[in-house]
């Protein structure tokens, strides 16, 4: 398939490696890929072992879902529990832990809650089911806030008075700043997301770089991206800069996608925003306009999303800001597994830990 | 979170486009773009096309890989 | 006779007998089933004796490449001939929901007949049960079958040892797309049928042409390569090492998987097979497969190794990673 077969070439990949090992030091170099479908890639990729002694690469808290606190579980179920709301969501979300339970282990009791790949199909089903509340659960970074974005748009400009939105949306740079700044995990170099830079532009790392000195590239999700993405980094390293740069030049540019960031900011305001496992970092989030508060589930309904700091022994935090890798969590393999997952970490397909306990070899 | 496959243009229909990757057609929004034409290449996520990929970058990333793969042979 | 199921037509009086004769007489029509006795009398069989039983409740029931009847004796027959045995009668359990359209039962019953026929296998038996609208998902089949073997080849996943390879029949996941597509909830479109097909005619020869050779056999249905993998790989307690660059998938399935971030190793077949076979006959074994219409992909995807129990692959890029159970379905994903 073309753009994407020609960056899966091996014979590439093993001269990448080549290059990656030569260009180390003597200490294997910490980079923190942030974005879940990084650690994905990487794991499915197989890439991890072919990087041991060379490059250790940290997973970061790039995983929507996995930093989507309990509390908003929680207020999806109810929404479709006890107001009987038609729930529509990405596949991601689906067993993803609450307090108590999961969306999925709820559709098991009734919960009506069906799977779309795109949010304007949410829109198209609130559409064909007027006598029915549907409440979209809007779940992503600042890739997916223009898609959320546009389905909001969509149903105003239609009139879909029975479409909402509970949003969970998060901004990656203002995250990347409180990694940077934590000494105990001194990252070396950050690979960043593709596709959040095809929408906010390259640029939008200058700070993290200038700020902290710390090299940044963009890389696409293939093997080849990512390979290239982290000789980038060895390369600055070597050279003693910080500089952002863009090995994803096929599609990432370094304003963005300035149509999609109107719309966002058309629809979205910033605030402040809770991490799962990371606490409350300011201007990181983004939350539903006045001008769109109709399409606003927590407004419509009243279920305002409750973020609580937790205190139990999973240390999904500590993975998320790259302090600790997934076996080094004593739930890691024991109490917490794919099929009973402890904490977000594990159930996501993007979680670092879900990524090491399927893929790791 | 940033799950987004490159597809080429096969038809424009206003504010849509049917896209086509593999042999698999969808149509996807263009709310997020402007100007595209049939036979373009773009980034769909989540229903919606969120760039164009530019065919030029992309073989300059490629002859780029290429240049790489020879030089390591010669090692 | 009516256009839709009604609930007296499950209620054993002359609704039933009328569906018996007037529609489902119609499709199976054989001199074992036609008296209708009680069972069916199949007479002496020459061989040892393989039994097998499934239930079929896809959703929609019409796909393309294949349909719920076909599936339904097709899975029943596969699993006859992964174990060695020619099927040889099969049951067919209707559950049939109030208000199913008439239409909808004789197209699976047409599936089923037509399936039936290529594989060389008689329905010799069969019950129909009406519940009420709202407690079955349409039409439910459930087939018991029966098949039969000489008794020189048995599955034996004790005696594969390292240096045996791994073949697959054919091209992975074309069925759960196919179904996938079909429900059109994603709303795409993808030129994917389904693999639904019995595969006796292209397993059984190899039988004893490789006898020993052939080690183990298994059809990946629910959850795919990789869960069967895993489940051979258990059984035999050895490691098996795939090679991604060797997996077969049709670029339309690969399509299908990108755009919605699934792992065609996970997604269910209904007309291939896995087998684990001595590393000097793999290609001629191969040779073979590719002879008949429904292995002309057949490739060998791995080998077994030394080590640990347990499926690993090598990656495209030259990695390793492991491939475990699946949690669940896979779902559309954005992550």
């Amino acid at each position: 398939m073309k753009y994407i077969d020609d960056f899966r070439d091996p014979a590439t990949a093993r001269a990448l490696i080549a290059r990656i090992r030569r260009d180390a030091g003597d200490a294997p170099v910490r980079l923190m890929e942030v974005c879940g479908t990084h650690t994905v890639a990487i794991a499915r990729g197989g890439l991890r072992p072919l990087l041991t002694g060379a490059v250790t690469m940290l997973s970061g808290p790039g995983c929507p879902v996995c930093v989507t606190p309990d509390g908003y579980i929680d207020a999806a179920i109810a929404l479709g529990m006890e107001r009987g709301v038609l729930l529509a969501s990405f596949g991601d979300m689906l067993r993803v832990p609450g307090k108590s339970s999961s969306l999925e282990k709820e559709k098991g009791k009734g919960l009506d809650i069906r799977v779309v790949y795109s949010p304007l199909d949410a829109v198209a089903l609130a559409a064909a089911t007027p006598d029915r509340e549907v409440v979209f659960l809007g779940v992503g970074f600042e890739t997916t806030a223009p898609a959320i974005g546009g389905s909001i748009k969509t149903a105003s400009v239609r009139g879909v008075e029975n479409f909402s939105v509970l949003s969970s949306v998060r901004t990656i740079p203002e995250a990347m700043g409180v990694l940077a700044a934590d000494p105990d995990v001194r990252i070396e170099g950050f690979l960043c997301p593709a596709h959040v830079s095809v929408v906010i532009g390259t640029d939008a790392y200058l700070p993290v770089a200038e700020r902290h000195r710390i090299p940044c590239v963009v890389a696409g999700f293939e093997p080849l991206d990512i390979l290239m993405g982290i000789s980038m980094l060895l390369r600055q390293r070597k050279e003693g800069v910080a500089r952002v740069e863009n090995e994803y030049s096929r599609v990432a540019t370094s304003s963005g996608n300035r149509k999609a960031q109107e719309l966002v900011r058309e629809v979205f305001v910033p605030c402040d925003t809770g991490w799962r496992g990371i606490g409350v970092i300011p201007g990181s989030g983004l939350r539903i306009a006045d001008a769109y508060a109709a399409f606003d589930a927590e407004r419509k309904f009243g279920v305002p999303v409750l973020f609580a700091q937790e205190g139990t022994a999973c240390r999904c935090g500590d993975v998320l800001k790259g302090k600790i890798s997934p076996p080094e969590c004593p739930l890691f393999g024991k109490a917490c597994v794919p099929e009973e997952p402890y904490g977000p970490c594990m159930v996501s397909s993007e979680g670092s830990c879900a990524a090491y306990y399927k893929y790791g070899a | 979170m940033c799950l987004g496959v490159p597809a080429k243009i096969l038809e424009v229909r206003d504010s849509a486009a049917v896209v086509e990757l593999g042999g698999v057609r969808r149509e996807i929004s263009l709310m997020l773009i402007d100007d595209v034409s049939v036979g373009e290449w773009v980034i769909i996520h989540a229903g919606f096309a969120i760039e164009k990929l530019s065919e030029e970058a992309a073989e300059q990333t490629l002859a780029l890989f290429r240049e790489i793969a020879d030089a390591d042979e010669i090692h | 006779m009516h256009d839709k199921i009604l609930l007296s037509h499950g209620e054993g009086g002359k609704r039933t007998r009328d569906l018996i004769a007037k529609v489902i007489a119609r499709y199976f029509d054989n001199p074992v089933l036609s008296p209708f006795f009680d069972a069916g009398l199949l007479g002496r069989i020459d061989g040892e004796i393989a039994f097998t039983t499934d239930g079929y409740v896809v959703t929609p029931p019409f796909f393309p490449g294949g349909d719920i009847g076909r599936l339904a004796v097709c899975g029943t027959v596969n699993d006859l001939a992964v174990c060695g045995a020619k099927a040889v009668a099969i049951s067919c359990g209707l559950i049939l929901e109030e208000g199913l359209p008439m239409d909808t039962l004789e197209r699976a019953l047409a599936g089923m007949r037509d399936a039936a026929k290529e594989a060389g296998v008689t329905v010799a038996c069969g019950d129909t049960k009406v519940v009420e609208r709202g407690k079955g998902d349409g039409i439910f089949i459930t087939t018991a079958g029966v098949g039969v073997s000489s008794g020189e080849w048995r599955p034996a996943p004790s005696r594969i040892r390292p240096g045996d390879k791994i073949v697959l029949t054919g091209t992975m996941g074309d069925h759960q797309v196919a179904v996938l597509i079909a429900r059109q909830h994603l709303a795409i479109e993808a030129p994917v049928p389904s693999d639904v097909a019995p595969l006796g005619g292209l397993l059984l020869p190899l039988l004893p042409r490789f006898a020993g050779k052939v080690r183990f056999i298994r059809d990946p249905t629910r959850g795919g390569v990789g869960v069967t993998l895993n489940e051979m790989a258990s059984a035999a307690n050895a490691r098996f090492e795939l090679d991604e660059a060797r997996l077969p998938v049709r670029e339309s399935v690969r399509g299908v998987c990108e755009i919605l971030g699934f792992d065609p190793l996970y997604l269910a077949n209904e007309g291939k097979a896995v087998l684990i076979v001595a590393g000097d006959v793999a290609e001629e074994v191969i040779v073979a497969l590719q002879g008949h219409p429904y292995g002309r992909e057949a490739a060998i995807v791995g080998e077994v190794t030394e080590g640990a129990t347990g499926v690993r692959m090598r990656t495209l890029a030259g990695g390793v990673r492991a491939v475990d159970y699946p949690v669940g379905d896979q779902l559309p994903r954005i992550c």
